[in-house]
């Protein structure tokens, strides 16, 4: 069961400092930040804000190091991730559509009872869609860990060796956010979920989609045009139950009721959670807590926070704590 | 419908007879063009027979007379211009049966094209998008020179590659082909806008080739020769030199006016090789019956189009093409898109008011590249 605390972005009002206080860390801390790609190492104000008490694993250098080492890795890695790439595009292709028909039937001028009815079986198809999407995602990740075999790579086991030692040294993890998709490949790389399982951990942004059960792209307004939210497959799975949405003030457009609504309901059997600027959820195992202004998206398009003293319908009673 | 409240030039002529102090305060009391609501005042001081605005705006008359206020030597003509509007202009000085054309001495703002520069009159609620201008923040990319010595064009060529900051050889690049490459450097800050949309994390790291035509009038419309030197030359050397991407989806032909034509002919000619098309006011001119009315240079651009509509194929996987709804290829445009939708292509059309000029095709680039080659955005949650 691990214990941790997941934040919101950290760059202008930083709490991680508070989230060690709070996991009661007394050591030294190791700093994943692969997410910041190849400024990783750019990490001066990180240490700071955990007490000058870090010391960075330098998982996407690492990751470069063994491409390097052993090309015949890096050609399969890529080649999955090319997979990976196509199988991503054809399920946007498919979430187009179904999430259209969901959203014209919620919108449509029909009896109230009938809507209700066709939408939800619109959303039990995205769910499937969803579900299926994350499966095939995972399969083609076994199925190359299963030919390719990475951890028995000399490599790569070069680097899990001193990773490990590095490790040892420490009570805490803090992951930083990012690029969660190479993050969570680096995180996936080096086996992280079963060395960091027994350590508290502090994730933020990027970092905390990562160490959920299920990752999920959004952003409602992007350049291109409307975004939908995608899934882009299982995370580390630490903290379980909860679907973590960084930033979800800028990304998420909340005043538009039916908008979240489908969201909520879209990933209902999860919690939606907007991580803004000092929120936070904490974790013991799948019971989590949340901060003040931390809020929750309700099945009817709401934004809640949990902390309050009623309540929302739709929280799954098992997974909640009272703060 | 006349405004209810008066714009500042009746204000100044209800005054009745105009002193030069009067025009003197006037002038320094406003910015030229005078945007108020929907209309644009532009003014001229100075001595003459006659003025005109001369535009590019299609759809009006383009040469419009100013009125003297009368004992003064100060101009004016009042235009409408809905919101958002963006006109480049020059003003026809006529005196002593000499006319020159000039540009707008009251107005700092210009454009500047290969034929030189042009006012800009920039209606109510357009602005300079911020991310055309250089943004300290942003890491620039850098610009190398290839050199192809021998081309199915005959002769030598040059193309500008631009590489984005941080490029890695370990990572994998899309390519985008730009024609006329130096004129949207030149004229549509296109590595600033590159360098700063890269930065937002808004459109993908890119390589990008910069072609430089020959006679762009002859090589663009559906030259095999041009086509042979994009697809059979340029693309390979840039496979063979950058780390890109080997897929159509990952490939995009780019091009304004008649390089959009050559765009276009390229990957008609080409069909599976480039999945992504960029086309900026396309110069798709075509009949349905009769004579080509567009003159002896567009003869070949006709004839490419009138066969690209009858049988267009699939030459792309999605298409972004925009227009200005104050130039003239307007019809021509809007015409296409249907023609493209048709193919089964995935097509996105915007129309914006401005003309057929660079500063147009600047300022939609983001909607363009953001749309096909989305960039890590979606991905990064700092």
């Amino acid at each position: 069961m691990t214990v941790g605390v997941l934040l919101g972005p950290q760059r202008l009002a930083p709490i991680v400092g508070e989230a060690v206080e709070m996991l009661k860390i007394d050591g030294k801390i190791a700093a994943i930040t692969a997410g910041w790609q190849e400024r990783e190492a750019e990490d001066q104000e990180l240490c700071a804000a955990l007490g000058n008490t870090s010391v960075n694993l330098m998982l996407h250098a690492r990751g470069e190091a063994v491409f390097r080492d052993d090309p015949d890795f890096f050609a399969a890695h890529r080649a999955k991730q090319d997979r990976l790439r196509h199988l991503q595009e054809l399920y946007r292709l498919r979430l187009a559509s179904a999430l259209k028909g969901a959203r014209r039937v919620q919108q449509a001028t029909a009896p109230r009872d009938l809507i209700e009815s066709e939408l939800e079986e619109a959303l039990q198809a995205l769910r499937l869609l969803d579900t299926h999407h994350a499966a095939k995602v995972r399969h083609i990740e076994e199925e190359f860990e299963r030919k390719v075999r990475p951890l028995e790579r000399p490599a790569l086991r070069r680097q899990l060796r001193e990773i490990d030692a590095l490790l040892a040294e420490c009570s805490g993890v803090a992951i930083a956010g990012g690029h969660v998709a190479v993050l969570y490949n680096r995180l996936r790389l080096f086996d992280l979920r079963s060395r960091i399982a027994d350590l508290p951990v502090m994730a933020w942004s990027a970092g905390a989609m990562a160490v959920s059960d299920r990752i999920v792209l959004f952003h409602d307004s992007p350049p291109q045009g409307r975004g939908n939210a995608e899934v882009l497959g299982a995370g580390l799975g630490l903290f379980p139950g909860v679907v973590v949405l960084p930033h979800a003030r800028r990304r998420l457009m909340l005043h538009d009721h039916g908008r979240i609504s489908v969201f909520a309901r879209r990933f209902a059997g999860a919690t939606c959670i907007a991580l803004d600027e000092r929120c936070w959820v904490k974790f013991e195992g799948a019971r989590w807590v949340t901060g003040p202004n931390t809020f929750q998206l309700c099945s009817d398009g709401r934004l809640v926070d949990p902390s309050a003293s009623n309540p929302p319908p739709d929280r799954p009673e098992t997974a909640a704590i009272r703060a | 419908m006349p405004s209810a409240t008066p714009s500042a030039i009746q204000t100044l002529l209800r005054q009745g007879p105009v002193s030069d102090a009067a025009v003197a305060e006037f002038l320094a009391a406003h910015t030229f063009p005078i945007i108020e609501g929907r209309q644009a005042t532009f003014v001229y001081q100075g001595a003459a027979d006659a003025v005109h605005l001369r535009h590019w705006v299609y759809g009006l008359a383009s040469s419009q007379s100013f009125h003297r206020v009368e004992g003064t030597q100060l101009w004016h003509h009042t235009l409408e211009l809905p919101p958002q509007s963006r006109v480049e202009y020059k003003f026809e000085v006529v005196q002593n049966g000499q006319h020159q054309w000039i540009r707008d001495p009251l107005n700092p703002n210009l454009a500047h094209d290969p034929f030189g520069a042009n006012s800009v009159c920039a209606g109510q609620g357009y602005r300079r998008p911020a991310w055309t201008e250089p943004d300290p923040e942003a890491r620039q990319g850098t610009v190398k020179e290839m050199l192809f010595k021998e081309t199915k064009l005959g002769g030598p060529r040059r193309v500008s590659v631009y590489l984005p900051a941080r490029f890695r050889e370990t990572r994998r690049y899309p390519l985008l082909i730009v024609h006329d490459g130096g004129d949207y450097m030149r004229y549509a800050s296109l590595q600033t806008v590159l360098d700063n949309l890269i930065h937002r994390l808004e459109v993908a790291p890119l390589v990008v080739a910069l072609t430089h035509p020959g006679d762009r009038l002859s090589e663009y419309p559906n030259h095999p020769g041009h086509a042979a030197f994009i697809a059979e030359q340029v693309l390979p050397e840039m496979k063979a030199k950058f780390p890109l991407y080997d897929a159509p989806a990952s490939r995009c032909l780019m091009g304004a006016s008649f390089g959009g034509v050559a765009a276009l002919a390229t990957a008609w000619r080409y069909p599976g090789t480039f999945g992504r098309l960029l086309l900026q006011s396309g110069s798709f001119a075509f009949t349905d019956i009769g004579e080509n009315k567009r003159g002896p240079t567009f003869a070949k651009v006709v004839e490419f189009i009138n066969a690209f509509r009858d049988k267009p194929g699939k030459p792309s996987e999605k298409v972004y093409l925009s227009c200005g709804t104050y130039e003239s290829l307007i019809y021509e445009n809007r015409s296409m898109v249907p023609v493209l939708q048709q193919t089964g292509m995935e097509v996105r059309y915007e129309e914006a008011r401005d003309g057929h000029n660079w500063e147009n095709w600047r300022d939609r680039l983001r909607s363009g590249l953001s749309w096909l080659f989305p960039g890590p955005l979606w991905m990064v949650y700092e």
